[in-house]
């Protein structure tokens, strides 16, 4: 039983580590779609943002590493809220496809703005965490810290959209749009909170990369489309449909990179992504009424 | 309570009401009867400020209140249970109800009034964790009433509550119209049946193509040449 090795333990548990950061990252995303029917194609690229901003408070201001995390949640969430306000706002009622076109130009404008301002070299905050062995097997700290802090938010996500009025009007919008004010709830304010919320996710998001991976302008091109494809695979909109999504694409990746290799991992996940759209196109955990 | 006078709206270039007055007491339940596409349910929908009025002026309790935003109108004590039910699928029986009591009024008295729906309809306090759409028609209308009833309103719109239902459900509808009344809420109702509707309500506007045809009080109505021939077909 060659195959049962120790080093596909260790890439399944990997797989997980990954899985939960897709899963934390797919949240933000399906939570926009889900309230306010747009897709932030631009959504990994609030999460770049969010890592320049702690690299400029950390590393060239000199402020903590925790002051510089609050800085990135904050300004992403802030960040957020002004894209809905200023860019999505305007084009509630246009086409799909113009929405989708107006948040690619803002994927294309963060991009722009991080390489003018800190270029293209990639930068690191300088930040080494050791690996944990057990056993055989070496797991990184990071990326143990990134999944335990995932999965926190995930459930503080949960439990806001199941015990507050706020949450429960979230999930409420995404059912029945145009009766809420009848209910007395301003749509307009659901997607605001909705936006902060995606956007502090995504920030979040940036807390936990910033300590595993380099930052570029274009890092936002690593994790944005996977996050896109979760979501659709999970349904787009469908808060569980992703979570199961998230784990079952970065398990593919990690261990199909194993087994073959590394690039050979995403081939299997991308050609595992249009087979479940022939097969379950509207998600995998979609049941027809 | 209610007090409309020369309402004109519609949508876009396309006018469904012209110059309807009309008014509800304190107590009172009024019916608004007519054809389909009569414009019945647009005049619930510019009474909830869903739709933009052109002119005339709308009071409740003697506040106007034309310009306020349509989510701000739950506040005044008017709350509509929309025409086709219109719960939320996937939320469960009690989400849903919550979410009729999300103005900060509401909040504060939500146990309270959860049992009091509760203590109204005790079907909806055994099917609680249940997901509203997979209710019984007849079910649903009444979670739908619960949930207009969370807010605490003094006047309750109800479109339609008896359409896509049952006759055996439509007969049971119309029996908890008369608990309503009873609990002492003032109800403008819009309805198609008309025999039915006509003995629950004290009076009734007769609605066609947009304009007040006739009002009066329900059996005057029930009597009346226009509503005898049109449309109880005798």
């Amino acid at each position: 039983m060659e195959f049962f090795d120790i080093f596909l333990l260790e890439a399944v548990l990997n797989g997980l580590l990954l899985g939960g950061l897709f899963a934390l990252l797919s949240l933000g995303l399906n939570l926009i779609f889900g309230v306010i029917d747009v897709v932030w194609i631009s959504y990994a690229e609030l999460m770049m943002i969010g890592m320049y901003a702690i690299y400029w408070s950390h590393t060239i201001m000199g402020l903590p590493l925790a002051l510089a995390f609050i800085i990135c949640i904050v300004g992403v969430a802030a960040l957020g809220t002004a894209m809905h306000w200023f860019i999505i706002r305007p084009v509630l009622s246009a086409e799909p496809i113009n929405q989708l076109l107006v948040t690619g130009g803002v994927l294309f404008f963060l991009q722009a703005l991080a390489t003018v301002i800190f270029g293209i070299d990639f930068k690191n905050i300088g930040v080494r965490m050791p690996s944990l062995m057990v056993g055989d097997i070496s797991l990184s700290m990071a990326r143990l810290i990134a999944f335990g802090v995932a999965m926190v938010a995930i459930a503080a996500t949960y439990l806001f959209l199941n015990r507050t009025f706020a949450g429960t009007a979230i999930r409420a919008i995404s059912q029945d749009r145009s009766i809420m004010p009848l209910m007395g709830v301003n749509p307009e304010r659901i997607y605001l909170i909705t936006s902060a919320m995606g956007g502090s996710l995504a920030g979040l998001a940036a807390c936990l990369l910033v300590l595993q991976y380099d930052i570029h302008p274009a890092i936002g091109l690593s994790f944005g489309p996977i996050t896109f494809l979760v979501c659709v695979m999970g349904g787009l909109g469908n808060l569980l449909g992703g979570f199961v999504a998230a784990f079952i694409f970065a398990q593919l990746i990690s261990v199909g990179g194993y087994v073959y290799a590394i690039e050979w991992g995403y081939v299997m996940a991308f050609v595992f992504f249009i087979a479940m759209m022939f097969i379950r196109p509207e998600g995998i955990l979609f049941r027809r009424r | 309570m209610l007090e409309l006078k020369n309402i004109n709206a519609g949508y876009n270039s396309f006018q469904a009401l012209f110059d309807v007055s009309l008014s509800v007491k304190a107590g009172e339940a009024v019916a608004v009867i007519g054809p389909n596409g009569a414009g019945k349910s647009t005049l619930l929908r510019v009474i909830s400020r869903l739709i933009e009025a052109s002119s005339g002026s709308m009071e409740m309790q003697g506040q106007s209140y034309r310009d306020l935003p349509s989510h701000e109108v739950v506040g005044l004590g008017i709350a509509q249970v929309p025409e086709g039910r219109r719960l939320f699928p996937r939320l469960t029986v009690e989400d849903n109800l919550k979410i009729g009591a999300y103005t900060p009024a509401a909040r504060a008295k939500l146990q309270e009034r959860m049992e009091y729906v509760y203590s109204l309809f005790p079907r909806m306090a055994e099917r609680r964790n249940q997901l509203a759409g997979t209710m019984s028609g007849g079910e649903q209308q009444m979670c739908a009433i619960g949930r207009a009833l969370m807010s605490g309103p003094k006047l309750l719109l109800l479109d339609e509550p008896s359409a896509g239902l049952a006759p055996v459900i439509v007969q049971s509808i119309f029996e908890l119209m008369h608990r309503i009344r009873a609990e002492g809420y003032t109800v403008l109702i819009v309805e198609q049946n008309i025999q039915q509707v006509l003995k629950v309500v004290d009076r009734a506007y007769l609605l066609e193509i947009g304009k007040i045809r006739t009002s009066g009080t329900a059996a005057e109505l029930l009597a009346s040449d226009e509503v005898q021939k049109a449309y109880l077909g005798v």
